[in-house]
């Protein structure tokens, strides 16, 4: 690779050519303010319209100031970051920004951690001097997701997200000038539109422009409410991020902190998404050996590969792109809504209580969760198996208004039945998590054997698309994974075409899994982030005693007790779903 | 919005167009360049099959018709009316007859007639300033047209 010497702030530095200057600035320490760049190392994902300015820099014998996002280095070059002139650029390009955009800090949902809001403070800006007319647009309201473009200064990451990572292609930029916006498609609501509510682009939304469609007050309602009984679940992801809300370091596991909390904030059973998850693994285990035994015996009917259906980005994915594929993904429902009736119908009625009056919270890393739980097919007379799913951030928004001292809170052990688990249903969090821990049972299922070594590290990684071999005692399972939808995509367009070699595929919707969620705390682009997470999910696997979900005591109850058998009528009735085709009809006349 | 029925006749041709360009993505711009030659406009129907076509966004595609102000989302009407606002027709009146115009049709510049008989807007220069103020309805032009002869230029086409 040809290198390419400069000097950059009196330094000299060397990176490869075609490098951009603020790539090589980093390089060396110095770290050249930016806006709507975004990147998410090792992940493929990066932003740099070059359209804010704010990382501009002084370059030697050029008469404008350069984009340092957009600008590569060239030999010789001696570049300056923090001259006069570039200090007085930088704050005048923000205060033009900041002379369109709302000053609603004290009561905007994502203030503490606007990057708009921190480069004003970065910078120093204490007035606008420039008045003007300010753009105005409707705020739109979905299941999911708040759009209020008056906070948008058009960096376009969501764009990207939407359209380059997730290829969803919901949202564009549309009109121009002064008129310019992201919306969907002739600017209908995003309700109308093929949107996943995925939430990755609120992930990377720098302002407020972009926010979850907060349900914490419901919660709050229903734990003052003496006639309710009020039930939580978290998921696996939020154990692994909720610490960084209150300055932990990323990858501190904070499970006994985050059930002392949910204690304290009144909820009258803290039990976890995991147990669920163990039975997901029961369910779309089975389901698996089922295809893959008929598969065998010579079925041609039988629909390989089996796609995991835990993530409803990804369900809300292929009901809008591949509804040819409907009967492809295993119909078992993701643990969320397996939790929901579990909680309503047989821990409610076993204790005498109502559906009615029993309201179960989700706790979640995603905001498609929001969604998910406000479909009508998972609603018995209107009353929703879930009611409301709560992000990791609005649970620690919730944890912090009650006055609660996170950090010195003692741990605490989930409550029973519903709060037992096994370390194959925390790693669901992950990428080629949900996967692996239907390996282990579905190993053990399908051979007889006890599996010795539960750890499939081969399914493990960040790789976009990855693939292995699996060896069930001389059958061997081909398992496919994508994370990122736009990955997805590719693996559904060979099954579509008849190439796919796989009999399982597990896909989830955001980088890095259900840890990058839409819901998590904000990364800011730090891909370190996501892998500290991950890294800590597969050390609370490790350290649980039982790791394989069909061990798990009290599923093996649950199925002895109500349930049945895997697949069994009522595991149908409670615990499996069925799709419906969301793709846009077209308007033409046939 | 008002959904339309499309021909199939005239979708058959659009998909011709999305084919001439090989339904390539980068081609878009030169699609819709077509499509609005052929139907006058670009609805939304339009707009998606396009979309279907190239395989790309819906979003994308109207991100590109608002972005250029070549593209219309609005019918024009079956006589669009064009006043001439460049520098000679201006000095000699053109904004009193544009006003005119806007009064009798009861319309904006941009916009159609309900019964979708008339459409406004404005051009600069036709290259006939010895006329000006200058009128196109369709192909047809009229010279030193002045506000009091607004009503008959419209009745001309009422019939």
């Amino acid at each position: 690779m040809e290198m390419v010497k400069l000097t950059i702030d009196g330094k000299p530095v060397e990176v490869e050519k075609d490098t951009t200057i603020l790539k090589a600035a980093k390089t060396i320490g110095i770290d050249i303010p930016t806006l709507c760049y975004f990147q998410l190392k090792d992940m493929n994902i990066e932003n740099r319209p070059g359209g804010c300015r704010i990382c501009v820099v002084e370059v030697a014998g050029r008469r404008n100031l350069a984009p340092a996002c957009s600008t590569n280095v060239a030999k010789d070059m001696v570049v300056n970051t923090h001259s006069i002139r570039v200090l007085n650029a930088r704050r005048t390009v923000l205060e033009l920004i900041l002379s369109d955009h709302p000053a609603e800090c004290l009561t905007c949902a994502k203030s503490g951690c606007c990057e708009l809001q921190t480069m004003a403070q970065q910078l120093g800006v204490r007035e606008i001097p420039y008045q003007g007319e300010q753009s105005t647009y409707r705020k739109d309201t979905s299941p999911a997701i708040i759009r209020d473009v008056d906070k948008c200064i058009m960096c376009r990451r969501c764009e990207m997200m939407c359209n380059e990572v997730q290829t969803v292609g919901a949202l564009s930029a549309v009109n121009r000038g002064f008129m310019a916006v992201v919306a969907p498609a002739f600017e209908m609501n995003l309700e109308k539109s093929p949107c996943t509510y995925c939430g990755q682009c609120v992930s990377v939304c720098p302002t407020g422009a972009l926010t979850e469609v907060d349900h914490s007050r419901n919660v709050i309602n229903s734990l003052a409410d003496p006639t309710k009984t009020v039930v939580v679940q978290t998921a696996p992801a939020v154990r692994a991020a909720l610490g960084e809300e209150f300055g932990l370091a990323p990858g501190t596991l904070v499970t006994g902190k985050m059930v002392a909390a949910l204690r304290r904030l009144g909820f009258n059973y803290v039990f976890d998404t995991d147990f669920a998850a163990d039975l997901t693994i029961m369910e779309e285990g089975s389901e698996l050996l089922d295809r893959l035994t008929r598969y065998l015996k010579g079925d041609k009917d039988v629909k390989l590969p089996i796609l995991t259906s835990c993530c409803p980005g990804w369900v809300n994915f292929f009901e809008h792109n591949f509804p040819d594929l409907m009967d492809v993904p295993s119909t078992a429902k993701s643990p969320q809504q397996m939790f929901g009736p579990i909680a309503k119908e047989y821990f409610g009625k076993k204790l005498g209580i109502d559906r009615k009056n029993m309201i179960v919270v989700s706790i979640m890393p995603c905001l498609a969760k929001k969604y998910e739980c406000q479909r009508d097919e998972f609603k018995v007379d209107g009353d929703p198996d879930v009611n409301y799913s709560l992000s990791t951030r609005e649970l620690a928004h919730l944890i912090k208004s009650a006055n609660i001292d996170f950090n010195s809170l003692p741990d605490e052990d989930f409550d029973n039945p519903l709060g037992a688990s096994t370390g194959a249903a925390v790693i669901f969090a992950n990428t080629g998590g949900v996967i692996e821990a239907a390996c282990r049972t579905a190993y053990e299922l399908y051979t007889g054997k006890k599996l010795e070594h539960v750890e499939f590290k081969e399914l493990r990684g960040l790789e976009n698309i990855r693939h292995a071999t699996i060896d069930f005692d001389g059958l061997p399972i081909n398992i496919g994974i994508a994370h990122g939808l736009g990955n997805a995509r590719k693996l559904l367009e060979d099954v579509q075409a008849g190439k796919s070699q796989f009999h399982a595929i597990e896909i989830m919707a955001c980088p890095g899994g259900c840890i990058g969620g839409g819901g998590q705390p904000f990364h800011h682009g730090d891909s370190e982030i996501i892998k500290q997470r991950a890294a800590a999910i597969y050390r609370e696997d490790e350290g649980k005693p039982i790791r394989k979900s069909h061990e798990n005591p009290f599923i093996i109850e649950l199925y002895k007790e109500f349930l049945g058998k895997p697949l069994g009528e009522k595991s149908h009735h409670l615990l499996h779903t069925h799709y419906f085709d969301k793709s846009q009809g077209t308007f033409v006349e046939e | 919005m008002a959904k339309i029925k499309l021909s199939e006749r005239k979708v058959e041709e659009l998909k011709e167009v999305c084919k001439s360009f090989n339904n390539e993505k980068g081609e878009l711009i030169n699609v819709l360049h077509k499509a609005q030659s052929i139907f006058g406009y670009l609805p939304a129907e339009i707009q998606e099959v396009i979309a279907k076509e190239l395989n790309c966004s819906v979003a994308h595609v109207y991100g590109v018709v608002t972005f250029y102000s070549f593209f219309t989302m609005l019918p024009k009407g079956q006589h669009p009316i064009s006043i001439c606002l460049g520098t000679a027709c201006y000095v000699r009146g053109a904004e009193k007859v544009l006003e005119e115009f806007k009064r009798v049709l009861k319309i904006q510049v941009g916009e159609t007639t309900a019964d979708g008989k008339f459409s406004l807007s404005c051009l600069r220069c036709v290259g006939a300033c010895g006329l000006a103020p200058v009128v196109l309805v369709g192909e047809k032009v009229y010279g030193r047209v002045s506000p009091d002869g607004v009503k008959d230029i419209v009745a001309e086409y009422q019939g």
